[in-house]
């Protein structure tokens, strides 16, 4: 069978000692980046991309280390959500509803085992079905022209800009100013610059890692010195860890549904890991009734948001890797890392460079054993490490991103603009702009440009052949669903009260 | 009451009216490409200002703005983190780091020992790592002390 052939070459690259080693760190400095309040599986992978560039790995290497942290911060967000009642990123949000509330009752070694297999069993079923589906998709995706891939990218933004905001207007802007810094620099088919001003160094553009990782890194410091890091982890403390087997069996369909749902929640664009815990964890609430005690500290509240990110993460892959057009924030960033190698995501990627593809899910097959033995037995070592104060950990992270910048380019340039989109990632946080839309703006743009003028040229400059197939009329309906929809929807689902996060990207 | 989405608003209509002007000298397109390089930024631009107008005319809430204070030293980080960007290539990567994490750690968490122990701690254990583990090119001290 095709898949299992392909695995198997997929295991021939993953399963070199070197790749092997990369899988571990990277598994380690994830979970890590997730359990600490403040640094989440978007703005982790993002200060890590320079570097890992400036080290001069191969793409598969690169990827399988910053693939294996996105999978890692994943899991570790649970940990600061059950011990200290702060999501460690978004997605770790629904967690706290119950992991709080076993950790209270002196469960905390429960709840954190628990969980810990759940994201285990969303996390394989996911990539599993990711093996699966993505071929699939990747053959449907070749009937795409221009028209449709035009069609696609204003699908991607109009649902990420309708879930990302609750002012449409501010999600859309978001989407726009994303798009109109793409353009700044030469233009590639007629040579001229644009909206440089005259300044060279604009001419090349402005660098999509410098954007991501002012406005998604450098911004947090700016938020942690308004609010003084109030939010640190003081007085955790967590007993001798057990395995509750009869618990855990107890769970079993609830981790089951939740994976199902989750990866569902992932391939759809704009939805990603963030509402893939929520709709679970009110799935489960609703199989569950009043007498399930969700929100009282019960097994099941922590296995399914925690079995649905995990799921999600994987599902989000799928858009991303067969038609480039990310579902999420944190697979914004993905998608900057397979730019930045020079590997361009869609349906050929599967035909030209099966050895990334195929050694990519391998990596992550394997990631996730490498990390439950990390995330069960050797939960402990990363409780310690979330005691890092604030003050401590941040100044930290603004020099890893000025070192990743800096080292890429050598250039202070960059570094100003680094800090100016961090200054601007803390006023839209502020006024409630979302931030993921003016990435994926910036890594879209071109492309997004430049299908456009292909589809003007071949059809000789008539408008209408935007609309012409019945894959792009359909894309063009859904967008126009998905960025009309949630302002509806946004009656009815009303979210249960939580806790504040800090992190607004997921 | 003015508010900060009204404007946020009208910066970005002047910005976008800027960026269509600019847009509108640029060349039209030929047979080859025939939408050329202005089409595109053109719509952005009116898209941009678009979404802005809708901001102006309805307003969300008033963002919950930090007091003075804290807006001060809000800027303050930012202008050091400007300084810290231009030291860096002619001071060497230790002392201007030491100070830029130490004043950051400082404005986090008001306490002056821990703070200049981390700027210094940050400094040396990053360079060790970056230098000697990651294999980056940085220089330690300025280049003129070492030839």
């Amino acid at each position: 069978m095709d898949l299992f052939s392909n695995l198997a070459l997929g295991f021939s690259i993953a399963l070199t000692p070197w790749t092997l080693i990369l899988a571990v760190i990277g598994c380690f400095l994830g979970t890590i980046i997730g359990a600490l309040p403040g640094l989440g599986p978007s703005n982790g992978v993002a200060i890590l991309i320079p570097i890992t560039f400036s080290m001069g790995l191969d793409a598969t290497a690169a990827l399988v280390l910053l693939t294996s942290v996105y999978y890692g911060a994943m899991y570790g967000g649970r940990i600061s959500s059950i011990l200290l009642n702060i999501p460690g990123d978004e997605p770790a949000m629904m967690t706290t509803l119950d992991g709080y509330p076993m950790a209270k009752q002196g469960r905390a070694g429960d709840a954190l085992v628990i969980s810990g297999v759940a994201s285990f069993v969303g996390a394989l079923l996911a990539t599993i079905a990711l093996a699966l589906v993505a071929p699939y998709l990747a053959r449907i995706a070749y009937k795409f022209g221009p028209a449709e891939y035009f069609a696609l990218y204003t699908l991607a933004f109009a649902t990420l800009g309708g879930m990302a905001s609750n002012n449409q207007a501010k999600a859309a802007l978001a989407s726009f100013i994303g798009l109109a810094i793409a353009l700044i620099g030469l233009d590639n088919n007629s040579g001229f610059a644009r909206f440089t001003g005259g300044n060279l160094h604009l001419s090349d553009g402005i660098d999509f890692l410098v954007a991501i990782v002012g406005l998604f890194a450098v911004s947090e410091v700016f938020i942690f010195i308004e609010t003084h890091g109030k939010s640190s982890a003081v007085g955790v403390k967590l007993g001798k860890v057990t395995v509750p087997w009869a618990e855990m069996w107890s769970t079993r369909w609830t981790m089951l549904r939740s994976s199902v749902v989750g990866f569902i929640a992932g391939v759809l664009p704009g939805a990603g890991a963030s509402l893939g815990s929520f709709m679970t964890y009110m799935m489960e609430k609703g199989i569950a009734g009043e007498k399930g005690g969700f929100g009282t500290g019960v097994a099941k509240g922590v296995a399914a948001p925690e079995a649905g990110n995990n799921a999600a993460a994987g599902g989000a892959l799928v858009p991303m890797l067969t038609l480039g057009v990310p579902g999420s924030g944190t697979t914004a960033v993905l998608l900057a890392v397979l730019m930045t190698l020079n590997i361009t995501p869609g349906p050929t990627l599967f035909a030209d460079r099966p050895d990334v593809i195929w050694g990519l899910i391998a990596a992550l097959l394997i990631a996730n054993f490498v990390l439950l033995l990390m995330n069960v037995p050797m939960v402990k070592i990363f409780v310690k490490i979330l005691m890092v104060p604030p003050a401590v950990l941040l100044p930290g992270v603004t020099m890893i991103s000025f070192v990743g910048i800096y080292s890429l380019s050598g250039s202070y340039f960059d570094l100003v603009l680094m800090i100016l989109f961090g200054v601007m990632g803390y006023v839209f946080r502020k006024m409630d702009i979302p931030t993921v839309p003016v990435i994926l703006g910036i890594l879209l743009g071109y492309q997004m440009e430049n299908n456009l003028r292909h589809a003007m040229t071949l059809s000789g400059g008539e408008w209408t052949y935007l609309f012409s197939s019945p894959i792009a009329i359909g894309l063009w309906i859904a967008a126009v669903l998905g960025f009309v929809a949630p302002m509806f929807l946004r009656g009815i689902l009303k979210k249960p009260p939580m806790p504040e996060t800090d992190s607004t990207v997921d | 009451m003015i508010r900060t989405d009204r404007i946020f608003g009208v910066v970005v209509i002047l910005v976008a009216l800027a960026y269509i002007a600019s847009a509108y000298n640029l060349p039209p397109g030929n047979v080859f490409d025939k939408l050329g390089p202005k089409a595109f930024p053109i719509v952005i631009g009116i898209g941009m200002a678009i979404c802005a107008a809708v901001m102006v005319l309805r307003p969300d809430a008033e963002p919950d703005w930090p007091g003075q204070k804290t807006l001060l030293s809000l800027a303050f980080a930012t202008a050091m983190l400007i300084g810290y960007a231009y030291a860096l290539k002619p001071m060497g990567f230790l002392a201007p780091t030491a100070i830029a994490a130490a004043v950051l750690s400082y404005q986090i968490s008001p306490k002056r020992v821990p703070a200049i122990l981390t700027g210094l701690g940050l400094s040396i254990g990053l360079f060790i790592i970056f230098k000697y583990a990651l294999g980056l090119s940085l220089f330690a001290l300025p280049r003129s002390l070492t030839g």
